[in-house]
């Protein structure tokens, strides 16, 4: 399975070197405040988990820097160079990938067309360079087999897949172009215990070939079983940023359960 | 960043989890096989019904029928795969051929420059049809809803400022007449058949059509940006260039319909046009693309304009009343829409097994 990392991971990347570092970073959307003063590293070879209950700004920090959505307080570096992203090729081309829960891939294109999707092999140049289409369909099949998912036919449109197998896809395809920095958006939400296991084995892969990897979730237990640094979010902001030796399961679970709100609210209804 | 030039290791050879899927289920996935079917039961029903139809200039005259509408139609599939809609497709026809005849005339310049400047202007046109449904997020309905009674207004009032009536002058006896009379409206003999240049450019813009929607980078992007326009920014395919390029190529073949209506007629009605842009659509979704964008091909959008100019033909060659074309075409789109929904489902279904 680590076959497509190990050949594919940047062999310059070296263990716990920063890769995106955020200082301070804020958004607005008009008068909403969405996100306020986020510190967050990520570095090679580690993986950095983002807790946090529905509305907490994991979106909107995804949309930084994947370039979706630039930030309007603070700074972002990326390899040490101030950056601010305005569309999601810069983020591509600075080899940031996202994979987005929901918007990962086109249900009604095939497989391999969606696996070269916008990185597409062409032979000859210009506009009417035609599709290496034995190639691609080739390698995505390869790639595919090497994370253990086996389609009946690469030609068929990806919306027959499962939520595991399309989520696998979106995930061989990022490190297949190279990615160094992999941006998981809740892989494992909507997926069962077999295919959230397949999706956690990847994650974890993918931090042992050296990418830096941002695992954005609100399963605690999903998130300490390969995590090497924790963030929880709270309406826009952190309010837990610690190390794997730093924290335990139970203080995890407890703060994502709503923390001290909830201790607060037992004693209420013990009453 | 880090693609080594040597050869993958190969995959596991097992394929326990493999099957291919019969011929049928191959078949019955491609967008056009609905209109195909169609096309063969009302070709043969016309054999029967029509004699007069059961002669080989009878079929060109079809093709030619086709062709009027087929080549627009290729750009408006494209476009309508891409996940958008132009409703301005009818009468930028006519606006093309219009400012074409009028600025010739009027400055008495060769109506070869007329022709270059009737098609920057046209190319603006789509252009700023795509550039304000990509700024705006505005549905691409309404926007060219707005520009389709724009120029269907300024056809009519322009025209009649210049000329004082509502067609253009004579221009076949302009400098320029005879080249673009060639490439637009001329016509040959094959043995006792004329067959219309219309024809093979019509043939030759499926070609294209085809070429780039299956074997080239923008093709793969006009299907991404129609099936899911998030994801396809997401992975850096550029939404906006794509969608405006479609709405250009759009007015760029209402261009060159215009050039041929107005050479083969030499005179123009600044009325013309106006309904032709829902025959486009028609011919597009009777070929099998979906409106809601994403799925079709050309092949399937030249069988829908040719059932749409066999028809239109047809119901003559048989001495029906041709009023009867229209509720025609409607049986005809309410039943492509049914079977285009039901191709859909099967194609998207998981299949288990």
């Amino acid at each position: 399975m680590t076959d497509t990392l190990s050949e594919h991971a940047d062999p310059e990347l070296h263990s716990g070197e920063p890769l995106i570092e955020m200082k301070d970073v804020g958004k607005t959307y008009g008068a909403i405040r969405a996100l306020k003063g986020i510190n967050l590293t990520v570095r090679a070879g580690e993986v950095t988990c983002v807790l946090g209950d529905n509305g907490a700004g994991k979106s909107t920090l995804i949309k930084i820097m994947a370039g979706l959505h630039p930030h309007n307080e603070g700074t972002m570096k990326v390899d040490g160079k101030e950056v601010s992203f305005s569309s999601p090729r810069e983020s591509l081309d600075h080899g940031i990938a996202t994979v987005y829960q929901d918007l990962a891939v086109v249900s009604l294109m095939e497989v391999w067309r969606n696996f070269f999707l916008g990185s597409e092999l062409t032979s000859g140049r210009g506009p009417f360079a035609t599709l290496r289409i034995a190639d691609m369909k080739r390698i995505a099949d390869e790639e595919l087999r090497k994370m253990g998912v086996v389609v009946k036919d690469i030609n068929q449109p990806i919306g027959t897949l499962s939520g595991g197998q399309r989520q696998c896809v979106a995930i061989a395809r990022a490190v297949y172009f190279g990615a160094r920095v992999l941006i998981l958006d809740e892989p494992t939400a909507a997926l069962g215990v077999k295919q959230s296991g397949v999706v956690l084995k990847y994650t974890a892969a993918a931090r042992d070939a050296g990418l830096g990897v941002v695992f954005i979730t609100h399963n605690p237990h999903h998130a300490y079983l390969v995590g090497n640094h924790f963030v929880i979010l709270k309406l826009g902001q952190a309010v837990l940023d610690k190390k794997r030796a730093d924290v335990g399961l139970d203080e995890l679970t407890r703060q994502m359960a709503g923390g001290d709100e909830l201790t607060e609210l037992s004693h209420e209804l013990q009453k | 960043m880090s693609q080594t030039t040597k050869t993958p290791p190969s995959a596991p050879a097992e394929a326990s989890n493999r099957v291919t899927l019969g011929w049928s289920n191959r078949l019955l996935a491609r967008p056009e096989v609905g209109a195909l079917v169609a096309a063969i039961v009302i070709f043969v029903f016309f054999l029967i019904v029509a004699p007069a139809f059961r002669s080989p200039a009878s079929f060109f005259t079809v093709l030619y029928q086709s062709s009027t509408i087929g080549i627009v139609a290729v750009a408006v599939g494209m476009l309508m795969i891409g996940g958008e809609f132009d409703l301005s497709a009818g009468v930028i026809v006519t606006t093309a051929g219009l400012v074409n005849a009028m600025f010739c005339y009027q400055l008495g310049i060769n109506l070869i420059v007329g022709a270059v400047l009737s098609l920057v202007f046209c190319l603006a046109i789509g252009f700023l049809n795509g550039y304000l449904v990509v700024r705006t997020g505005i549905p691409s309905f309404l926007i060219t809803l707005g520009t389709f009674f724009v120029l269907q207004g300024a056809n009519l009032g322009v025209t009649k400022l210049v000329t004082g009536s509502v067609s253009t002058p004579n221009i076949n006896q302009m400098d320029g007449y005879k080249t673009l009379d060639a490439i637009f409206a001329s016509s040959f003999k094959v043995g006792s058949v004329t067959v219309e240049i219309t024809v093979l450019w019509w043939f030759l813009f499926v070609a294209l059509s085809a070429f780039i929607l299956q074997r080239t980078r923008i093709g793969n992007w006009i299907y991404a940006v129609g099936g899911n326009a998030d994801s396809a920014r997401a992975v850096g395919v550029p939404v906006k260039a794509v969608k405006i390029g479609l709405f250009m190529s759009v007015s760029f073949l209402g261009w060159f319909v215009g050039m041929h209506t107005l050479y083969k007629f030499d005179t123009l009605q600044a009325g013309n046009g106006i309904g032709n842009e829902f025959l486009y659509i028609i011919a597009a979704v009777v070929g099998g693309t979906l409106l809601t964008g994403g799925y079709g091909n050309a092949i399937g959008v030249a069988i829908g304009a040719f059932i749409f100019g066999m028809t239109s033909l047809c119901i003559v060659y048989a001495g029906w009343d041709p009023n009867w074309f229209r509720a025609f075409l409607g049986v005809m789109l309410l039943l492509a829409v049914m079977v285009n929904l039901y191709v859909k489902k099967l194609s998207t279904a998981r299949k288990v097994g």
